[in-house]
C-alpha cells in the first residue's frame, strides 16, 4: 500500500513537471508581452520594447526562461506580474480560497443531490419520473453555463430581491407550488395508485402548510426556527435518518434518534442564547470551532446510541451520530439566520441580500455570523450555475451504476433471504453503487475548475479563474503559469485520492499493481 | 493513473431487462398457457425471430430509427442545419452562394420596431402569425439578429464537425495502438493522455484560443479537436484490450493478416459502436466549449459571428433588449440537446443488452389483442 502511494506520488510529480514544461512552452508561444508596444505610436516605443525585453529576458530561448522560472518556483517564489509589479503569491492568496470554496461547495451539492435523484430514478426505471429526470439531465448537459448564469442573475438575484421588498406569495401561487410538489412527489414515490395519491396529497399539504406558516409569521424577512419548526424539522430528520439507515422497526435506533431530538430541544436554548452569545463564543468563532462543534455533536449522538445498548449498538450509534449532527446543524443554521434582519439592514447590503458580484460585500464588517451569511449569499448563485452540469452527470452516472448493481446476483440472493426492500436497496444496492463514483469525481472536479473560469467571470468573483483570464489577456506569464500548475496539482491529487479511495472501498481491487 | 476508468457518465450499462419476468415479455405476443412451460427459451426464440435474417448493421439501424428521442433530435438538427445554410447562404473560398434571407449578418439596417424589437408575432397574438422584416429583432445598430444567429449556427456547426473529426481521428488511433500493442507503447501513449487530462479542456482551449482564435473558425476548431480526444482514446483502448483476446483476431493472425489489417479491418469495425457514441457526446460538449471560449473572448472574434460571442456582446442588454440574449442561447441549447438525444439513441442502438421494455399498459393491450384474435380464430 505504502509503495503504491509513493509510486503514485512520484509519478504525479513527474507528470506535473512535464506538464509544466509543455504548458510553459505553449503559453510562451501564445502570449506576446510586447503586444501593446508594437502598435504604439509613442516615440519611445522602441526603447520601452528594449527595456521590457531586457526585463523579461525575452531574447533567451524559452526553455532557458522555463528553467529560470522553475528554479524560482520550486524554491517558493512563483514570480512577479510584470504588468502590476505585484508578486504572484500575493495575487494567489485570496484567489485560491475563493475558488476552492466555490468548487468544493458546488461539488458537494452536485454529488449529494445528483446521487439522490439518480438512485430514485434508477429504482423507478422506465417510469414517468425516470423519463422526466432523464430529459432534465439532457437539458442540463446542453445548457451553456454563461447563459444560465445571466438568467440566474436576472431572476435568482434581482427577482428574489424584489420579492423581499414585499414578501407576499399569492394564495393561488401557494396552491400551484404545493400541487406541483405533490405531483412530483407522487411520481418519485411510485407504486400503486392509492399509495401515490396518499403520498402526493400529503406532500402537497405539507408544502402548503409550510408556505402558509412562513407567510403568516413573516418568515422571509425574519427567518428563524422557533420551537414549532425546530420540533418538526428535528422529528423529520430523526425519522428520515432512521428509515434510511436501519428502518423504523429497529426500535433501539428509533429511540436513539428520538433521544437526540429531545436532547436537541433541551440544548437549543442554552446553546443558542448562551454558548453562541456575544459574551461566550461569538467573538472567537471561526471554521475550526464550527468543525469541533460538529464533531462534538457526532460524538454525543454516537454516545446516545451506545447508551441504548442492545446487540446492534453500532447501528444505533451510527443513526444517533447522523441525527445529532443534522439537528445540531439546524440549530447552527437558526443562529445564522437570526442575523438575517441585521444583515439585510446593513448599508452595504441595503435590503438586497442575494448578490451577483464579487465574493464578499465591501465594508460590511460585523461578526462571524454576519460574515458567514455574506459569504453564502455571494456563493449561492455561482454554485447553482456551476453545479448544473455536474449534477446532471452524477444523476446519470449513479442511475446507471445503481441499475447495474440491482441486477447483480447478490441482490437476488438478498431478496431471496427475505430481507426487506429497504435493506436490499440501502445496504446491498446503494453502497455498492457508490464505488464507481470514486472514479468520476476527480474527472468532474477538473471539469468544475474549468467551469469556474466562466462562473467567476460572470459573477466577478476574484478567484483563480479570473486571475488566469485577466493575466492571459495581459500577456503575463508568471500568474498564468502559477494558475496552471496549481490546477494540474489539484487534478493529480484528486486522481491519487480517488484511486486510494477506490481501493479502500472495493476489496476486489488490489493496489500493489 | 488507473486506466479502466469510466469517463462517460452514461457508460454504465442499463440492463433493466433482467429484473423483468421473462414470461411477461413473452405473454405480450403469445398465448400465456404456452409460456409457463418454457418461458426463457420461448422468449429467446421470439427475440431471435424479430431480428431473423438481419445483419448487425440492419439491427442497429432499425433500433436507432425506432428511438423516438433520437429521431426527433435528428430531424430538428437537420432542419436547423438546412435553415442556417440556406437562409443566409455561405462562402466557400471564392464561391459565394446567396441565401433566401434578404439581410446578412453584418449589414446595418433601419430600425423597424422601437429599440429594434422582434417583428415576429406568435399565432396567439392579436395580429396572428407574422414574420415581418426582422423576426428575431435587431441590435442597437440595426443589424438583423436572425441573420446573425444563423451565421452563428453555421460557425458552431462547422466547429462541431471539425472538432468531432479531429478528435475521432486522434482518439481512435491513440486508443487503438495503445490497446493493441500494450506494453511500452501503451504506457507512453496513456501517460501522454494523462498529461492532457490534468488540465481542464477549457483552460488549454483558452491558451490556444488566445493565439488561434480569430474570425476564422477552422484553426481554432482544429486546435480544440487536438485536445478533446482523451476520453475517446481511453474508451477505445479499453475496447481494444478486450477485442484483441477474441478468437477472430487469432484467426486473422493465423491466416497471415498484417498488423495493420488486423487493426483496421478486423478490430476497428467491432469498436465502431463505442466510437460513434462517444464522438456524438463529444460533439455536444464541443459546441458548449466553442461558445464558452467565444464568450470569454478567446474564441471566434468579430467580424465573424459565434453564438457565444453574441451572448457576451449582448448580455448587458438583458433588461432593455432581451431578444438579443434569448435567440443565440436558444439555438445553442437546441443544437446541443439534439446532438445529445441522437447520441442517446445511438448508444441504445449499439448496446446489445438493451431491450425495449413495453410499459404494463402496452402489454395489457397486447394481451387483449391476442385474446381477441384467439376468440376470433376459435369462432
Amino acid at each position: 500500500m505504502l509503495i503504491f502511494v509513493i509510486r503514485r506520488v512520484l509519478m504525479g510529480l513527474a507528470l506535473l513537471l512535464v506538464s509544466s514544461f509543455l504548458m510553459y512552452m505553449l503559453v510562451d508561444f501564445t502570449i506576446d508581452p510586447l503586444e501593446d508596444l508594437r502598435t504604439s505610436t509613442d516615440p519611445s516605443a522602441a526603447l520601452q520594447m528594449e527595456q521590457r525585453t531586457e526585463q523579461l529576458n525575452l531574447n533567451a530561448p524559452p526553455w532557458e526562461r522555463y528553467f529560470d522560472w522553475l528554479g524560482a518556483f520550486v524554491t517558493g517564489d512563483p514570480g512577479v506580474s510584470w504588468n502590476t509589479g505585484r508578486s504572484v503569491s500575493d495575487l494567489l492568496g485570496s484567489a485560491i480560497i475563493s475558488t476552492l470554496q466555490l468548487v468544493s461547495f458546488a461539488t458537494v451539492a452536485a454529488i449529494v443531490l445528483g446521487v439522490a435523484v439518480g438512485i430514485v430514478s434508477a429504482l423507478r426505471q422506465y417510469s414517468s419520473f425516470d423519463y422526466l429526470i432523464t430529459f432534465f439531465a439532457f437539458l442540463m448537459f446542453s445548457l451553456p453555463s454563461f447563459w444560465v448564469a445571466v438568467l440566474l442573475k436576472q431572476w435568482g438575484a434581482i427577482g428574489f430581491n424584489d420579492f423581499l421588498v414585499d414578501p407576499v406569495i399569492a394564495p393561488m401561487l401557494i396552491a400551484g407550488i404545493s400541487l406541483a410538489a405533490g405531483v412530483f412527489w407522487q411520481l418519485a414515490v411510485g407504486g400503486t395508485l392509492r399509495r401515490r395519491l396518499i403520498h402526493g396529497a400529503l406532500a402537497a399539504l405539507a408544502v402548503a402548510l409550510v408556505l402558509g406558516y412562513m407567510q403568516i409569521t413573516d418568515w422571509w424577512l425574519q427567518p428563524r426556527l422557533d420551537w414549532v419548526l425546530l420540533t418538526v424539522t428535528s422529528l423529520g430528520i430523526a425519522l428520515t435518518v432512521t428509515t434510511l439507515s436501519t428502518g423504523l422497526r429497529n426500535r433501539r435506533s428509533l429511540y436513539t434518534a428520538l433521544s437526540c431530538v429531545a436532547l436537541g430541544l433541551v440544548l437549543y436554548f442554552p446553546v443558542r442564547y448562551y454558548l453562541f452569545s456575544n459574551s461566550m463564543l461569538t467573538p472567537y468563532m471561526n471554521y475550526g470551532i464550527v468543525l469541533l462543534l460538529g464533531l462534538a455533536a457526532i460524538l454525543v449522538g454516537a454516545l446516545v446510541g451506545v447508551a441504548w445498548r442492545g446487540p446492534d449498538w453500532k447501528q444505533s450509534a451510527r443513526t444517533g451520530a447522523i441525527s445529532a449532527f443534522l439537528i445540531a446543524g439546524v440549530i447552527f443554521l437558526d443562529k445564522v439566520m437570526s442575523y438575517w434582519p441585521a444583515y439585510m439592514a446593513a448599508p452595504a447590503i441595503n435590503n438586497r441580500p442575494i448578490q451577483t458580484i464579487g465574493d464578499r460585500a465591501p465594508n460590511l464588517g460585523g461578526n462571524f455570523w454576519v460574515q458567514l451569511l455574506d459569504q453564502y449569499t455571494h456563493l449561492i448563485l455561482p454554485t447553482l450555475a456551476l453545479m448544473l452540469i455536474s449534477f446532471a452527470g452524477y444523476t446519470r452516472f449513479s442511475r446507471g451504476s445503481m441499475l447495474e448493481v440491482m441486477n447483480q446476483d447478490y441482490i437476488r440472493t438478498a431478496r431471496a433471504k427475505g430481507i426487506n426492500e429497504r435493506t436490499v436497496v440501502m445496504r446491498h444496492g446503494f453502497r455498492n453503487s457508490l464505488i464507481p463514483l470514486a472514479s468520476i469525481i476527480p474527472v468532474d472536479i477538473i471539469g468544475l475548475i474549468g467551469g469556474a473560469l466562466i462562473t467567476e467571470r460572470i459573477f466577478s468573483r476574484p478567484g483563480m479563474g479570473q486571475l488566469f483570464i485577466a493575466n492571459l489577456n495581459m500577456n503575463d506569464i508568471d500568474p498564468v503559469m502559477a494558475y496552471l500548475v496549481i490546477v494540474a496539482f489539484l487534478a493529480i491529487l484528486a486522481n491519487i485520492v480517488a484511486d486510494l479511495l477506490y481501493a479502500a472501498l472495493d476489496p476486489r481491487i488490489r493496489v500493489n499493481a | 493513473m488507473s486506466n479502466d476508468r469510466k469517463d462517460d457518465p452514461f457508460e454504465a450499462g442499463e440492463t433493466g431487462s433482467g429484473s423483468l419476468d421473462p414470461a411477461m415479455t413473452a405473454a405480450a405476443t403469445t398465448d400465456r398457457s404456452e409460456v409457463v412451460d418454457d418461458g426463457p427459451q420461448l422468449e429467446n426464440a421470439i427475440e431471435l425471430r424479430e431480428v431473423e435474417g438481419m445483419s448487425q448493421g440492419q439491427i442497429v439501424r432499425r433500433r436507432f430509427f425506432r428511438h423516438t428521442g433520437a429521431m426527433v433530435g435528428l430531424v430538428v438538427m437537420i432542419l436547423i442545419a438546412i435553415m442556417a445554410i440556406t437562409s443566409i447562404g455561405f462562402t466557400l473560398g471564392p464561391v459565394t452562394i446567396p441565401g433566401w434571407w434578404q439581410y446578412n449578418h453584418s449589414q446595418l439596417n433601419d430600425i423597424v420596431n422601437p429599440r429594434g424589437g422582434p417583428t415576429m408575432q406568435m399565432p396567439w397574438s392579436e395580429g396572428g402569425f407574422v414574420i415581418g422584416q426582422h423576426p428575431f429583432g435587431q441590435d442597437e445598430i440595426g443589424r438583423d439578429i436572425f441573420a446573425r444567429t444563423m451565421k452563428g449556427v453555421q460557425t458552431s456547426l462547422v466547429v462541431m464537425a471539425v472538432i468531432g473529426a479531429v478528435a475521432t481521428l486522434i482518439g481512435t488511433l491513440i486508443g487503438a495502438f495503445s490497446g493493441f500493442f500494450r506494453g511500452k507503447t501503451d504506457t507512453v501513449l496513456m501517460r501522454f493522455t494523462d498529461l492532457i487530462i490534468t488540465l481542464p479542456v477549457i483552460v488549454i482551449g483558452a491558451v490556444l484560443g488566445k493565439k488561434l482564435g480569430s474570425a476564422d473558425p477552422i484553426p481554432l476548431a482544429l486546435a480544440l479537436g487536438a485536445i478533446s480526444w482523451t476520453g475517446l482514446a481511453r474508451l477505445v483502448r479499453g475496447d481494444f484490450l478486450s477485442l484483441r483476446e477474441r478468437e477472430f483476431v487469432d484467426a486473422a493472425r493465423v491466416a497471415g493478416a498484417s498488423t495493420r489489417r488486423i487493426i483496421f479491418k478486423h478490430m476497428l469495425p467491432n469498436a465502431v459502436g463505442v466510437i460513434i457514441v462517444s464522438v456524438t457526446l463529444l460533439m455536444s460538449s464541443a459546441i458548449l466549449l466553442e461558445t464558452a471560449l467565444s464568450y470569454l473572448g478567446f474564441g471566434i472574434t468579430p467580424p465573424n459571428v459565434s453564438l457565444g460571442q453574441m451572448i457576451n456582446e449582448y448580455q448587458g442588454a438583458f433588461n432593455t433588449r432581451p431578444w438579443l440574449f434569448w435567440w443565440p442561447g436558444l439555438f445553442i441549447i437546441l443544437i446541443a440537446l439534439c446532438v445529445n438525444f441522437v447520441g442517446d439513441g445511438l448508444r441504445d442502438a449499439f448496446d446489445p443488452r438493451q431491450k425495449k421494455i413495453p410499459s404494463p399498459r402496452k402489454m395489457a393491450r397486447a394481451d387483449q389483442r391476442a385474446a381477441r384474435q384467439a376468440a376470433r380464430a376459435s369462432a
